[in-house]
């Protein structure tokens, strides 16, 4: 029998080696074949292999999948996939009433129950009455299964992940043929792999064909997406991809200069595999290497770009003043995670905004974009390089953790469709008598000239030192400081911004909620959901923090209440308060974890009703 | 942009010490070493055959950082210790250009030590000059990393309490294929040097004695002085016996049984060899200077051939390119649609 379903929620959760991720990654794939819309978060420790069993071990998948146009990977799971004692410990407090759980009852020993303060089976002492629970000897049974291959017992058990995802295929009746694929691709090399993994996805379907503990079988129908062809993509890949196809478009060979940095990393190993693109990754020293042979490198005529988390921003915030000065293009890449220090480094936050605005000595604005979703990291990207490029500056690209390791369903785009970037160097003097002035401006953009070594007649130096308006030359003066200062500021002001768009489907809201980066999805699920019950919000998301869209301050006031939910203590409101005037309300939430939707619809509609 | 290395003393160019002068008017006190640093490298620098639009001098801060802003070349004056790195990330992506790094005693060892190790065990494409006066000029004389030890100074009434970095002994540590030391005053030394940094592929380290007359004047003095500097300065000459002194009197020797070298009068000189691949042949030399520059070697210590960084990281781009078909804009359509993809039909 099948159940017709219109949304699940699924989370594969268990030690940290128990391959959840993967498990996830293949699930969602599957699930994307198929044509639901999705959206995934992994949840994972910093410790790379913390004590096996214990809690801080624990690593999870969620992912979210509908036969409609859904915005987050879902607040609560319908489903909790436990592959041990300790998954299920950590796991369970979210879980609605009524949710099914799937344990693998080969971990649930006396020792593994101690481990993580369990007295009794939680299985066996009722506390779990409120869920539908389905013990599974997930361990034994995929060990069975490869009885015959003559793997040590040991060996076989890890395949144990491969059995889950198999019963899962089977209940939501996902395509697989992906996934047979994907192990071959994987195990290329050790093809006892691929057979006993293949093995164990079997012997998890036919389980669940066979046993009468799932009694149903779910189906959710594609979803009703724009035509075209789509990939499931992270925020880190797309993001790579995105300064990818900046190089292509600008014509220009693109430089990395990155130091590893959760969760900052990913970009760095995409962007090493695309050298036949004429991009040079260089893992250098330290953070602050990295930014300065990006600036190297932009100096020189490349498309520099580093890439790091908050604490690397504030390394490297020295020579991005520089840029400044330099007016040269740049893009610093900031996957965000919770901080102050090390923080949390798995953990997501929005609480690098402020130092992105406003985090360098002296005046030194620079451009600031946010992407909203993992896909949009892709052309986030590209605008950053646009601008960087168009504008001879420093921009700063506001990931963060959430975005960069969720995932969605990408429309992929077309290449002639992205703009072109074209940019062109300086060739000829540009002022009196042969001589060459680094500092005299393009009227329209405001950028100086971008005169790269090698091209005869231009030689000229440049450097931190104040300069002199059109000749560049060291300047002390103070009119000229004044002059340099305020065109400096004028000119990230001057750069083009689309106007922020709101969400007002029957134009009778008076509550605006405004966002930035990655709670957009969020944002979006709660103010369909207030909408859907009678009580209208208007929903404007920011892209661009630095310069604001130039109609922000007219959507401000067109609203009698503006609400900034943020994954920080108030930084956006803070922002709108002292510029527009506003009495933003924030809705903060800083605990390491997106904002559900439902929090928000909570805290959304208690502004409605109470202000 | 050419890929082709830099060539040395290949173009006839009609360029003169002149033509490397910027407009710009010099800046250091009355008296500076880096003065004779700076026309040492103008009549220099068309001994190169490199067209000037293609040599670009990359700086820190500090007085000596000053120095790109007085050459006819392209230049950056950056910030406090990053030099290298910046250089790196321009050198690594333009191999036709010649960069030079201009960097001090506190800039390169002190708040930038950690770039400067790095490009050396790199093996970057950079000429790195270390203008080392063993002070620190700009902010008005604190002690520095190579000032001695119980200096006393601004910043250390009492006199310092750490020891020094001898820079070549670092260097080889860091594994530089390209060491050597002048003086700021010994122009013709200096620029046979200079020549040696430039025609090395890969990174040259080349210290300079710089006097800073306000500061720590006299610094070198004992090496300089005519009625003093024979006693002191071992000049190093490729196969040539390592002897000094007024009448060559005096001989380096390896004694039998010891790890490194030491000055003694008379006896059998080891001969000169820069090329000798073990590292710890140079480092004995480096060893021979101390803070009192009592026994204090010049010239080239260690010229050894190693695949450059530049080289490397340029032969897996070119390697990579090599397998590309297809323009551009096709190979990133390509490269969007893979992994697996699925069509939704209108």
């Amino acid at each position: 029998m099948k159940k017709q379903l219109n949304r699940v929620v699924i989370r594969f959760a268990g030690d940290s080696g128990d391959g959840m991720q993967l498990t996830g990654d293949r699930f969602t794939s599957e699930t994307a074949q198929w044509g639901n819309d999705i959206s995934t978060l992994p949840n994972f420790p910093a410790e790379i292999r913390a004590p096996a069993g214990t809690l801080p071990g624990v690593s999870s998948f969620q992912v979210h999948f509908a036969d409609h146009d859904i915005l987050t990977p879902g607040d609560a799971p319908d489903v909790l996939v436990a592959m041990n004692p300790a998954a299920l410990k950590a796991n369970v407090a979210d879980l609605p009433p009524g949710a099914d759980i799937i344990v693998n009852t080969d971990e649930f020993t006396r020792r593994n129950l101690a481990k993580v303060g369990y007295v009794g089976s939680p299985l066996e002492d009722g506390s779990l009455d409120a869920y539908a629970v389905h013990p599974v000897a997930l361990t034994s049974m995929t060990v069975g299964a490869l009885a015959d291959s003559g793997m040590p017992k040991k060996d076989a058990e890890r395949a144990k992940n491969m059995f889950a995802l198999g019963l899962l295929s089977w209940m939501y009746s996902r395509p697989f043929e992906s996934t047979l694929r994907f192990l071959e691709r994987k195990f290329a090399k050790r093809p006892e792999l691929v057979a006993a993994n293949k093995a164990a996805f079997r012997a998890g379907w036919s389980f669940g064909e066979t046993t009468e503990d799932f009694a149903v079988r779910y189906e959710v129908k594609p979803a009703r997406m724009r035509p075209g062809t789509y990939r499931n993509i992270t925020g880190n890949q797309a993001l790579a991809l995105g300064l990818v196809a900046a190089a292509v478009r600008a014509k220009l060979p693109l430089f990395l200069g990155a130091y590893p940095i959760t969760p900052a990393s990913d970009v760095l190993h995409e962007l090493s595999k695309h050298k036949r693109f004429g991009v040079t990754t260089m893992q250098a020293e330290d953070e602050i290497a990295a930014v300065g042979a990006a600036l190297g490198a932009a100096y020189g005529g490349a498309l520099g770009v580093t890439t790091t988390s908050g604490p690397g921003v504030a390394l490297k915030s020295e020579t991005i003043s520089l840029a400044i000065a330099l007016e040269l293009p740049l893009v610093v890449v900031d996957v965000q995670r919770a901080g102050p220090s090390t923080g949390m480094p798995t953990k997501t936050e929005q609480a690098d905004l402020n130092m992105a605005l406003s985090g360098r000595h002296g005046e030194a604005p620079l451009a600031v974009i946010a992407p909203r979703s993992p896909s949009d990291c892709f052309h986030a990207a590209i605008e950053a390089a646009r601008i960087a490029l168009t504008h001879r500056t420093p921009v700063i690209l506001l990931s963060d953790n959430y975005v960069a390791n969720g995932s969605e369903p990408w429309l992929l785009p077309s290449v002639d469709e992205l703009p072109d970037l074209s940019v062109s160097f300086a060739t000829e003097p540009n002022g009196e008598n042969g001589r060459f002035l680094p500092y005299l401006r393009d009227p329209e953009t405001m950028a100086r000239p971008w005169a790269i070594p090698g091209t005869p007649g231009l030689e000229h130096r440049i450097g931190g030192l104040e300069k002199a308006d059109k000749t560049g030359d060291i300047s002390y003066d103070p009119a000229n400081h004044e002059l340099m200062v305020r065109t400096r500021a004028a000119r990230i002001e001057a750069i083009e911004v689309p106007d922020v768009a709101v969400e007002d489907p029957d134009d009778d809201a008076s509550v605006l909620v405004l966002g930035w980066g990655s709670t957009y999805g969020p944002i979006g699920a709660a103010c369909r959901a207030l909408r859907q019950r009678g009580l209208p919000v208007a929903q404007a998301h920011l892209r661009q923090l630095a310069p604001l869209p130039a109609n922000l301050g007219v959507v401000l006031t067109a609203y009698p209440k503006v609400v900034v939910p943020e994954m920080n203590l108030g930084q956006l409101a803070h922002l709108i308060r002292g510029r527009y005037l506003v009495d933003a309300i924030p809705v903060n939430q800083i605990n390491g974890l997106p904002f559900t939707a439902a929090t928000l619809e909570d805290r959304l509609e208690d502004v409605v009703k109470n202000g | 942009m050419d890929s082709s290395t830099v060539p040395v003393n290949r173009v006839p160019l009609t360029l003169t010490a002149k033509d490397f002068k910027s407009d710009q008017e010099v800046r250091w006190c009355p008296g500076c070493g880096d003065y004779s640093i700076l026309a040492a490298m103008q009549r220099f620098m068309p001994e190169l055959g490199i067209p000037r639009e293609r040599i670009v001098f990359i700086s820190g801060i500090g007085c000596s950082s000053r120095f790109p802003y007085y050459m006819n070349t392209y230049g950056m004056h950056s910030i406090h210790g990053r030099a290298p790195a910046i250089a790196t990330g321009l050198s690594v992506s333009r191999p036709d250009l010649s960069v030079w790094v201009v960097t001090g005693d506190g800039d390169a060892l002190s708040i930038g030590g950690n770039h400067l190790i790095h490009a050396l065990r790199r093996n970057v494409n950079l000429k790195i000059l270390l203008f080392n006066n063993r002070i620190y000029g700009l902010t008005k004389g604190q002690y520095s990393p190579t000032s001695e030890l119980g200096k006393i100074t601004k910043s250390t009434p009492a006199g310092s309490a750490d020891a020094p970095f001898n820079p070549l002994s670092l260097a080889l540590g860091a594994e530089a294929t390209f060491v050597a030391r002048t003086i700021d005053s010994d122009t013709r030394h200096l620029q046979s040097v200079l020549r040696r940094a430039a025609e090395h592929k890969g990174s040259a380290f080349v210290e300079i004695y710089q006097n800073c007359n306000i500061f720590n004047d006299g610094a070198f003095e004992l090496l300089k002085d005519p009625s003093t500097r024979d006693d002191h300065l071992i000049r190093l000459e490729q196969g040539q016996p390592v002897t000094f002194g007024p009448d060559g009197g005096f001989s380096v020797v390896h004694p039998e049984g010891s790890f490194g070298l030491k000055v003694q009068p008379g006896g059998p000189a080891i001969v000169h060899d820069a090329t000798v691949d073990d590292p710890a042949y140079a480092f004995a030399l480096t060893r021979l200077s101390g803070s009192d520059l009592s026994t204090t070697p010049i010239g080239v210590f260690r010229d050894v051939a190693r695949p450059t960084y530049d080289d490397l990281i340029r032969k897996q781009l070119t390697d990579a390119q090599a397998t590309a078909t297809g323009t551009p804009d096709e190979m990133l359509a390509d490269l969007l649609n893979t992994a697996d993809t699925w069509t939704i039909r209108p």
